[in-house]
């Protein structure tokens, strides 16, 4: 009986060091789930003159998601974003640290799914909001406060698991 | 020799110019700088996980560190500037992680684990000193002690 024990010992390590293979490091609890969304007041993208703050996308379940043009992962996830705009989901865009200024002309090439593009030329708004790297996207309820973060691309997959169970809920 | 000597002396100066051109910011405040270098090297590159903000080159991290400065130069406290970080990025930022329950197994894990060997260690050593002692009784030896290694 006791000498089983270095092996179960063993076991018990090997199972923690492989579930920690499928962990993505860069899931990180954000602290903002709950919490009201911070405010900012960027120019908009598509209509010059214009700013935007994120209180006005309140009344419906929103998304702010953070991407720039130089950013490739940002282009797989694209398709997916065209889509879920397609079905009805309103995508607000945050333009992060795009100093090239190329936001504009690669939308109307690619195809537009936001509603419309704040400009956050230096980043500042992109560190109230915690982003660390794009593409990010946060889930915001009717409220204006923030029900859930994804880090990395969207797919059918995450939104599946991640944002469509809390619209349901809310009977979006 | 002494003209290859000479020229390595000048190249070195060359090194010394560029780097005081990188670190021209900051001599306008040294101790503000030492302040954000000792602080900042207590916290996570939020980008490249496994990099100090201090240390790191990621551009976001020279913005955060931009964003440091400027709240150290508002006259900001070393704990409100950390308040400041944790609020937009937790306490994944921190390289010393509160004391709460969500880390109590991080911060008492070590010593738990050397407990528990300790007492496995401790609990074999005695079984062999036992067993070591029946066996010379087994083996009728009750004069000399065998060397015990």
């Amino acid at each position: 009986m006791k000498r089983w024990l270095p092996f179960a010992v063993f076991a018990v390590l090997l199972a923690f060091l492989f579930v920690g293979l499928w962990l993505d490091p860069r899931e990180v609890p954000s602290p903002f789930i709950g919490k009201p969304a911070p405010a900012f007041t960027l120019p908009v993208l598509e209509r010059p003159g214009q700013t935007f703050s994120p209180a006005q996308a309140n009344g419906e379940p929103w998304l702010l998601n953070v991407w720039a043009p130089w950013c490739r992962t940002c282009r797989k996830e694209h398709p997916y974003l065209m889509q879920l705009a397609a079905s009805g989901v309103a995508i607000y865009g945050l333009n992060w640290q795009d100093q090239a200024g190329e936001a504009a002309g690669l939308l109307a090439e690619i195809g537009n799914p936001y509603v419309l593009n704040a400009v956050d030329h230096d980043g500042r708004a992109g560190i109230d909001w915690g982003v660390t790297g794009v593409p990010e996207t946060f889930l915001i309820d009717a409220d204006g406060m923030i029900r859930a973060k994804h880090s990395g691309p969207l797919s059918e997959r995450v939104w599946n698991r991640k944002f469509a169970p809390l619209l349901q809920g809310k009977g979006s | 020799m002494r003209r290859l000597a000479g020229c390595l002396f000048a190249l070195t100066l060359l090194g010394a110019g560029a780097t005081a051109m990188e670190a021209r910011p900051n001599a306008d405040d040294p101790d503000l700088e030492r302040r954000l270098l000792a602080l900042t090297a207590d916290l996570r590159c939020v980008v490249c996980q496994n990099e100090s903000l201090a240390e790191s080159r990621a551009p976001l991290a020279k913005d955060l560190r931009q964003e440091v400065r400027a709240l150290m130069r508002q006259g900001r406290s070393d704990k409100e500037v950390v308040e400041y970080l944790t609020a937009r990025y937790g306490d994944f930022v921190l390289y010393r992680p509160p004391f709460k329950p969500a880390t109590y197994l991080l911060w008492i894990g070590p010593a738990l684990f050397l407990g528990v060997g300790g007492i496995a260690w401790f609990l074999t050593i005695r079984r062999r000193q036992r067993k070591t002692a029946a066996d010379r009784i087994l083996d009728g030896d009750s004069g000399t002690d065998p060397p015990l290694y």
